[in-house]
C-alpha cells in the first residue's frame, strides 16, 4: 500500500490494490484505488476536512457512505465545460485523473474568512432573513437581494454548453425493483424465477447495499456480499430481467410510471463521444417492490458536525468495503446495537476504540458482550455533551444522563448511531401516507395507492432474516399476479446483526443556550434550538418549522434530519410526533441533472422544424424565414443589396403589377366526406354551406360557442359528398380538434368523417394580372378562362402530368389561383410556374409581402387583428353569418347583450397624417391626447405596414364604435411623442374589388 | 406537356446505422385513410381485397399491401406507389370515407435487434414482442411528433409520419441508435 495512503488497511476491503489511480482534491494529486468514491479515498490519505458549511461556513467532513451525505459537498471539474457543483462525496466515483475542489470557503478550505458567520451566529437566528431584510423596500432589489444570492449557493454553476449528450428510453416490466441489496436481490430473483420479467436498479456502483458493511451476514451458504455478487451475476444472464447499477430510481408517479437516470460516464476517466452521460428510463411496471433500505440517523448533541464525526455504519462501509479505517482511535456514541458491529470491527482490524458511549441504561446482549470481551470500554447510560477539535474531532466530552463529572476522553473519530429511519420515500412519492409506529419511533409505509410493496430495511425489518422472507413473498406473489409461475426460489438469510432501537431528537441540553450548536441539518446548517426557536415563534406544523428553519429544505432533503426536526418540534409543543405532521417526500430523491430530464430534445431535436414541399426552392432565391408555430416559412427573398423593407415593397408592388407566387402550404386543411356533410359545415360555420354547388368555393367563419371568431377559411365543395375546408396555418390542429369534439360529442349522428389533409397537399398562391397567362401554360384538363372559371369557383385537373386541385381565390385582392398538388409534386411544380412567372417579370413573395398585401384589402388576419374577443360583426364580417341559418356554433353567443351592443370595438382602417409614420402594432388609441394619465383608450393597432401601393402606411385598428366614427381623427400616444390618424374604411386598394375578377 | 413531375419525397436515401440498429427512408408509397362504421366493413374488405381488422392494435398483410386498425373506425392502407385504392372503393355504396393521403405521411425503416430500443427512445409504448408482436399497429407518440408505428418482425418497424416531422423522427431516431452503447 502507498505510504500516502496511510488510512488503508492491508487485507481489508474489496478494492483492488493493485490498481491505484490518481486524483487531486483542492489541487493535492493523491493516490487511491479503481472503485473509491473521494470520499474513501480522501479518508485513506487521512483527509476529512472536506468542505464549509452553508451559513456559519463550519468547517465539515463526511458523515456518510452514500446518498444521504449532507456535508461533503465538491466541486467535480472534468474540464471547463464538464464541472459539477455539489457532488456528493460519498458518491462520486474517482477515475484516474479525477480532480475536485472543496466549495463555500475561500481563501482556503483551512482558512475561510467566511467563518465570522459561526461567532455572529447569535445574531442570525433561523428565519434571520425574514425579518431582517424586509425593508426598506426598494433595498431588496439594489441591495438585499444580490448580496443574498451571491452568499447563498455552494458550488459554481459551469458557465460553458454541456458537452455531453443524454438519452432517455421507456421500458415496461412485470416487477420493477428499487434497491439491490438483500432484500431486493432477493424479491429479483423470486419474481425472476418464477418467469417475470423483472427490472431492477440500485444507484450505488455495486450491489449489495448493507451486505457492504454487515460482515456476518449469510446468505444461501455463501457471505453476504459474495451471495449478493453472485446473484446479480445469475439475474444479469437471464433474459427476462434487466439489472442496472450506478442508477437511481428518483420518481415514482402516477399508475406505476417510474423515473431511473442511470450514470454512465461519470465513473469514466475516457469514454466515446457517443455514449451518453446518462439515461433516464421511464419505467412503466405492472408491480414495483420498494427495496430502499435504511438510513442511519446521527446523534444531536452539540458540536457534533466537527471533521471526522461520521455515521457509525458509514465507518463500517469504508472498513469493510473499502479497506480504509477512519481514524487510529475512535469514539462511538450509540442508541442502538448496530454501531457496537462497527467498533468490533474497527477494533478487530487494529483500530484503537477508546469507548463506547451507549445512551441505553443497561445495554445487553451479544453485541455488547463481544465488545467488552474485546476489551472496548463501554460507557452505558451517558451521552457525548461536546467535542473538541477544530478542523478535525480530537476528544469528546462524555457524561452520565443523570449528570455529574464530565470526562474528556481524546479521539480522531467519533462514530455516532441514533438508530435507522426506513427510507419511506419512493413510498410517500407514489402517494403513500407513512404511518408513525410508536412502538419503535419510525414512520413506515402504510396502504399503498399503487400496485407496489416495500420489503426489507426500507418495510421496518430489523433482520435478515425477517428481509429475506418479505422479499422472497413479494417477488413470488407479484410475479404470480403478472401470470408467472414458472419456479418457486427458496432462501436462507440470516445475521446475528439487528437493526432495531435507536433515539430521536436533541441530547442532553443540545438545544439549550445561546451558543450551542447541536446540528440536526448539516447541510443548511439548522440547529436542535432553531427547531425550538421555530415553535417559540408559532409555528406548530412541521411544514411550518420546515420553511422557518429550512430543516430538511437542502439537497439531501433532510435524509438523515428529518426525524430528528420532528421529534425535537413534537417535544417543544408537548404533542406527539404525528401531531406536529409528517414529512411528505418528494421528488427527485436525488438530484437528477437538467440535462437528464433533457434527454434526446437538445439542438435539432429540441423541437421539429416543418418545412414545406418546396422549402428547397425558397433557400434557393435566398429567402429569409420567419417560425409561424413550428413551420419555417418564406418571410421575403432579398435580391442583392435590398435589406427587409426594400424587398418587401418590390414584392408587393410585383404582385399588383404583374404577378407574384407564394407558398401556402401551411395552411391546415381537412377533407370532410360524407351524407352529411354540408349540414355538418352548415353547424361549424356561420355562413350556408347547404346551398353551395359542387365546384364553388366559400369564405368561411368559424365561431366558438360564446360568438367570437374562432378560425376563417376558404371551403371547397368538391362534390355532393365532398369538401375541401382550409384553415389558418396555426389553427389548423384546433380547427380539427374541435370540429372532431362536436362531431363526436354533439352530433354523432351525423354521417360524416374528417380527415387531415394539410400535408397532402402542397399549395402554391399564384396572384397577379399575369396569373392566368402563367397557369395557362401548364394545365390540362381544365378550362381555367375568365369565363370558365369565375372568382370563387373550384376545379380539378392536371399540370404537369400530376393532379390538381385549384381554387380560383384571392387573399390580395388581384386574380389568383391557389393550386394544390401532392406534396412530393410540390417543388417541381413550383420550379416549373416559377420560371414562367419570373420570364413575365414576376417574383416569389414571402409571408411580410402576403401580411402587407391582405392589410391593403383589408382581409383580416385571425389572431391579429382578432383576438377571442372578436365578433364577426366587429371585424366588418356580418354579412358571411347566415342570417336564415336557424343554427351553428356561436349563434346563441351572439345573441348576449354584450356582443349585440352597439359601441363595441369594431375594425377600421387608419391612415396616419404624416404619411411616412407607420404605426407600432400593439399600440394604444386614444380620443385625445389632453387628457391625464392614465389615459382612456378606445383601442388598439391590430396590423400596420408600409404599403408601397399606397405610397404611404395603412393600418387596421379595433376602435370602440369605430364604424361610427369614420372621419375622425384619434391619436396614438407613444414615447417619443402622439401620433395623429384618421378612421377610414379598412380597404386601402381596389375599394370596388373588380381586380380579382381579373 | 413535355414536363411531368415524379415524386421527390422528403429526405429521401438518408440511412443511418450502427451497431444493433438503423434507421432508412422507405420508398414513396399509396396511401388511404379509410373511415367507415363497422356495418361497412364486409363490403369494403371485399372491394380492397384485404380482410380489415377490427381488433385494436391489430393489422392485415397481403401481398404488398398494409391495412392497419387506428381506431374503431378508422384504417390506414398502405401499399406500392401508385396503388389504386380509391379506385377500388369507388363502386362501394356501404357509407365510408375514403381519402388520399399517399403525401401527407413519409415512412421510415427501423431495424435490427436494437429497433425497438432505438423506438423506445422516444415512444411509450410496450414494444415487448408478447405486447406488440409482429403486425402490430398503433398511433403513437415518438418524442414530440404523433407516428404509426407497424411492427413488420420482431426486429422490424415501419414509422409512419407526416411530412414535415419525418426529419425531425430521422433526426430523433438516428439520435436513439447513436446514444445506444
Amino acid at each position: 500500500m502507498s505510504a500516502a495512503q496511510k488510512n488503508r488497511i492491508a487485507g481489508k476491503g474489496r478494492l483492488n490494490a493493485a490498481k491505484p489511480l490518481r486524483f487531486s482534491f483542492d489541487g493535492k494529486v493523491m493516490q487511491g484505488l479503481e472503485g473509491d468514491t473521494l470520499a474513501s479515498a480522501l479518508i485513506a490519505n487521512d483527509i476529512h476536512l472536506v468542505g464549509r458549511s452553508f451559513k456559519y461556513h463550519r468547517p465539515r467532513g463526511i458523515l456518510a457512505a452514500g446518498v444521504e451525505e449532507p456535508n461533503a459537498l465538491v466541486q467535480v471539474k472534468r474540464d471547463g465545460a464538464r464541472t459539477e457543483p455539489n457532488v456528493r462525496a460519498t458518491v462520486a466515483e474517482i477515475y484516474d485523473g479525477f480532480a475536485a475542489d472543496s466549495q463555500n470557503r475561500w481563501p482556503s478550505l483551512e482558512y475561510d474568512i467566511g467563518a465570522v458567520n459561526d461567532l455572529a451566529s447569535p445574531f442570525i437566528p433561523a428565519g434571520f432573513y425574514y425579518k431582517t431584510f424586509m425593508w426598506p423596500a426598494k433595498a431588496w432589489a439594489k441591495l438585499y437581494e444580490p448580496n443574498i444570492r451571491r452568499a447563498a449557493g455552494l458550488g459554481k454553476a459551469p458557465i460553458e454548453a454541456d458537452p455531453d449528450a443524454y438519452a432517455n428510453r421507456f421500458a415496461h416490466c412485470d416487477v420493477l425493483v428499487i434497491g439491490a441489496g438483500a432484500a431486493g436481490l432477493a424479491a429479483a430473483l423470486a419474481a425472476a424465477e418464477a418467469g417475470a420479467s423483472v427490472m431492477i436498479c440500485d444507484e450505488q456502483a455495486g450491489v449489495g447495499g448493507a451486505l457492504k458493511f454487515e460482515t456476518s451476514a449469510m446468505i444461501d451458504g455463501q457471505g453476504g456480499h459474495d451471495w449478493a455478487v453472485a446473484t446479480a451475476a445469475k439475474l444479469a444472464a437471464m433474459d427476462n430481467v434487466r439489472l442496472l447499477t450506478r442508477t437511481t430510481a428518483f420518481a415514482y408517479q402516477a399508475q406505476n410510471m417510474v423515473c431511473l437516470v442511470e450514470r454512465i460516464t461519470e465513473h469514466l476517466a475516457t469514454f466515446n463521444a457517443d455514449t451518453p452521460r446518462e439515461r433516464v428510463w421511464q419505467v412503466r411496471a405492472k408491480r414495483v417492490i420498494i427495496a430502499a433500505g435504511a438510513i442511519e440517523r446521527h446523534m444531536v448533541f452539540a458540536e457534533n458536525d466537527r471533521p471526522g464525526i461520521m455515521l457509525a455504519s458509514a465507518a463500517r462501509t469504508f472498513l469493510n468495503h473499502y479497506g480504509v479505517a477512519v481514524g487510529r482511535n475512535v469514539g462511538v456514541f450509540t442508541a442502538n446495537d448496530s454501531a457496537y458491529h462497527a467498533a468490533i470491527d474497527l477494533k478487530k482490524a487494529g483500530v484503537n476504540v477508546a469507548a463506547i458511549v451507549d445512551w441505553r441504561d443497561a445495554p445487553a446482549g451479544p453485541a455488547i458482550e463481544d465488545a467488552r470481551a474485546l476489551g472496548i470500554e463501554v460507557i452505558p447510560g451517558a451521552g457525548v455533551i461536546s467535542t473538541g477539535g477544530r478542523l478535525r474531532v480530537s476528544s469528546m466530552l462524555v457524561q452520565a444522563k443523570a449528570g455529574g463529572v464530565s470526562r474528556l476522553i481524546p479521539v480522531d473519530a467519533l462514530l455516532m448511531s441514533a438508530g435507522w429511519t426506513p427510507s419511506v420515500h419512493m413510498y410517500s412519492q407514489s402517494r403513500g401516507r407513512v404511518v408513525w409506529d410508536k412502538e419503535t419511533g419510525r414512520f413506515l409505509p402504510g396502504a399503498y395507492p399503487q400496485d407496489a410493496i416495500s420489503v426489507g430495511a426500507c418495510n421496518g425489518a430489523i433482520s435478515l432474516s425477517e428481509t429475506i422472507d418479505q422479499a422472497l413473498a413479494a417477488g413470488e406473489r407479484f410475479a404470480n399476479e403478472a401470470g408467472r409461475m414458472a419456479k418457486r426460489t427458496a432462501l436462507k438469510g440470516g445475521s446475528a446483526e439487528s437493526f432495531e432501537g435507536g433515539v430521536s431528537g436533541a441530547l442532553l441540553g443540545a438545544d439549550q443556550g445561546e451558543t450551542v450548536k447541536a446540528f440536526v441539518d448539516f447541510q443548511n446548517d439548522v440547529t436542535a434550538k432553531d427547531i425550538k426557536l421555530a415553535v417559540r415563534e408559532g409555528m406548530q406544523s412541521i411544514e411550518h418549522v420546515k420553511r422557518f428553519t429550512t430543516n430538511g429544505m437542502a439537497s439531501d432533503q433532510g435524509k438523515t434530519s428529518n426525524i430528528h426536526g420532528l421529534a425535537i418540534a413534537a417535544k417543544a409543543l408537548d404533542r406527539e410526533v404525528p401531531q406536529v405532521g409528517l414529512t411528505t417526500f418528494r421528488m427527485p430523491y436525488t438530484p437528477v441533472t437538467f440535462g437528464a430530464l433533457v434527454g434526446h430534445a437538445r439542438g435539432k431535436l429540441f423541437d421539429p422544424a416543418r418545412h414545406t414541399p418546396i422549402h428547397a426552392a425558397h433557400v434557393a432565391l435566398g429567402a429569409d424565414f420567419e417560425d409561424v408555430g413550428l413551420w419555417k416559412r418564406a418571410w421575403y427573398y432579398p435580391r442583392a443589396g435590398e435589406d427587409m423593407h426594400a424587398a418587401v415593397n418590390r414584392e408587393v408592388k410585383t404582385v399588383r403589377e404583374v404577378g407574384g407566387m407564394f407558398d401556402a402550404s401551411t395552411l391546415g386543411k381537412i377533407e370532410v366526406v360524407g351524407p352529411d356533410a354540408a349540414e355538418f359545415l352548415d353547424r361549424m360555420y356561420t355562413n350556408p354551406f347547404k346551398k353551395l354547388e359542387p365546384g364553388r368555393l366559400r369564405y368561411g367563419i368559424m365561431c366558438r360557442e360564446d360568438g367570437f371568431i374562432y378560425d376563417d377559411g376558404v371551403v371547397a365543395r368538391i362534390a355532393e359528398d365532398r369538401f375541401h375546408v382550409t384553415t389558418t396555418t396555426g389553427g389548423a390542429p384546433r380547427v380539427m380538434t374541435m370540429m372532431e369534439d362536436y362531431l363526436q360529442t354533439e352530433w354523432p349522428h351525423l354521417k360524416v368523417y374528417l380527415t387531415s389533409i394539410s400535408e397532402q397537399w402542397a399549395v402554391i398562391a399564384l396572384q397577379g394580372p399575369k396569373a392566368r397567362e402563367v397557369l395557362a401554360q401548364l394545365v390540362e384538363g381544365v378550362d381555367i378562362s375568365a369565363g370558365a372559371l369565375p372568382h370563387m369557383s373550384y376545379r380539378e385537373g392536371r399540370i404537369l402530368g400530376v393532379p390538381m386541385r385549384l381554387f380560383k381565390m384571392s387573399f390580395t385582392g388581384e386574380a389568383g389561383f391557389e393550386i394544390n398538388v401532392p406534396s412530393d409534386h410540390g417543388l417541381a411544380v413550383w420550379e416549373a410556374l416559377y420560371a414562367r412567372l419570373t420570364a413575365l417579370g414576376g417574383c416569389a413573395y414571402g409571408t411580410e409581402a402576403m401580411h402587407v398585401l391582405r392589410a391593403e384589402k383589408g382581409y383580416i388576419i385571425v389572431g391579429q387583428d382578432t383576438d377571442g374577443t372578436v365578433t364577426p360583426d366587429d371585424a366588418g364580417l356580418g354579412w358571411a353569418v347566415g342570417k336564415k341559418k336557424a343554427d351553428f356554433v356561436g349563434i346563441r353567443g351572439m345573441k348576449r347583450a354584450d356582443l349585440m351592443r352597439p359601441g363595441r370595438k369594431q375594425l377600421v382602417g387608419l391612415l396616419t397624417k404624416d404619411p411616412k409614420v407607420v404605426l407600432e402594432e400593439g399600440a394604444q388609441i386614444v380620443e385625445t391626447p389632453n387628457q391625464p394619465v392614465p389615459m382612456t383608450m378606445i383601442g388598439h393597432v391590430t396590423s400596420s405596414y408600409w404599403s408601397e401601393n399606397c405610397g404611404r402606411s395603412i393600418a387596421m385598428a379595433l376602435i370602440a364604435g369605430g364604424n361610427d366614427k369614420m372621419g375622425k381623427t384619434i391619436f396614438v400616444p407613444m414615447p417619443d411623442g402622439v401620433i395623429e390618424a384618421e378612421i377610414v374604411k379598412p380597404v386601402f386598394v381596389d375599394a370596388e374589388g373588380g381586380r380579382v375578377h381579373g | 406537356m413535355a414536363e411531368t413531375a415524379s415524386r421527390l419525397p422528403v429526405i429521401a436515401g438518408a440511412r443511418y446505422a450502427k451497431g444493433r440498429a438503423s434507421v432508412s427512408v422507405a420508398p414513396p408509397a399509396a396511401r388511404l385513410s379509410l373511415r367507415a362504421p363497422s356495418e361497412s366493413v364486409a363490403a369494403l374488405s371485399k372491394a380492397l381485397g384485404v380482410a380489415l381488422p377490427e381488433k385494436p392494435k391489430t393489422s392485415i398483410t397481403k401481398g404488398d399491401v398494409h391495412a392497419l386498425w387506428l381506431g374503431p373506425d378508422e384504417w390506414l392502407l398502405i401499399g406500392p406507389d401508385g396503388h389504386d385504392f380509391a379506385g377500388a372503393l369507388a363502386k362501394v355504396a356501404a357509407f365510408h370515407s375514403a381519402v388520399d393521403i399517399s403525401h401527407r405521411n413519409a415512412a421510415l425503416m427501423v431495424e435490427g435487434a436494437g429497433a425497438a430500443d432505438a423506438l423506445n427512445a422516444g415512444c411509450p409504448q410496450d414494444l415487448n414482442l408478447s405486447a406488440f408482436p409482429a403486425g402490430a399497429c398503433s398511433r403513437t407518440l415518438m418524442g414530440k411528433t404523433e407516428i404509426v408505428l407497424l411492427r413488420l418482425a420482431e426486429h422490424a418497424f415501419r414509422v409512419e409520419v407526416w411530412r414535415s416531422f419525418a426529419p425531425y423522427a430521422f433526426d430523433f431516431l438516428e439520435d436513439a441508435i447513436k446514444r445506444d452503447w
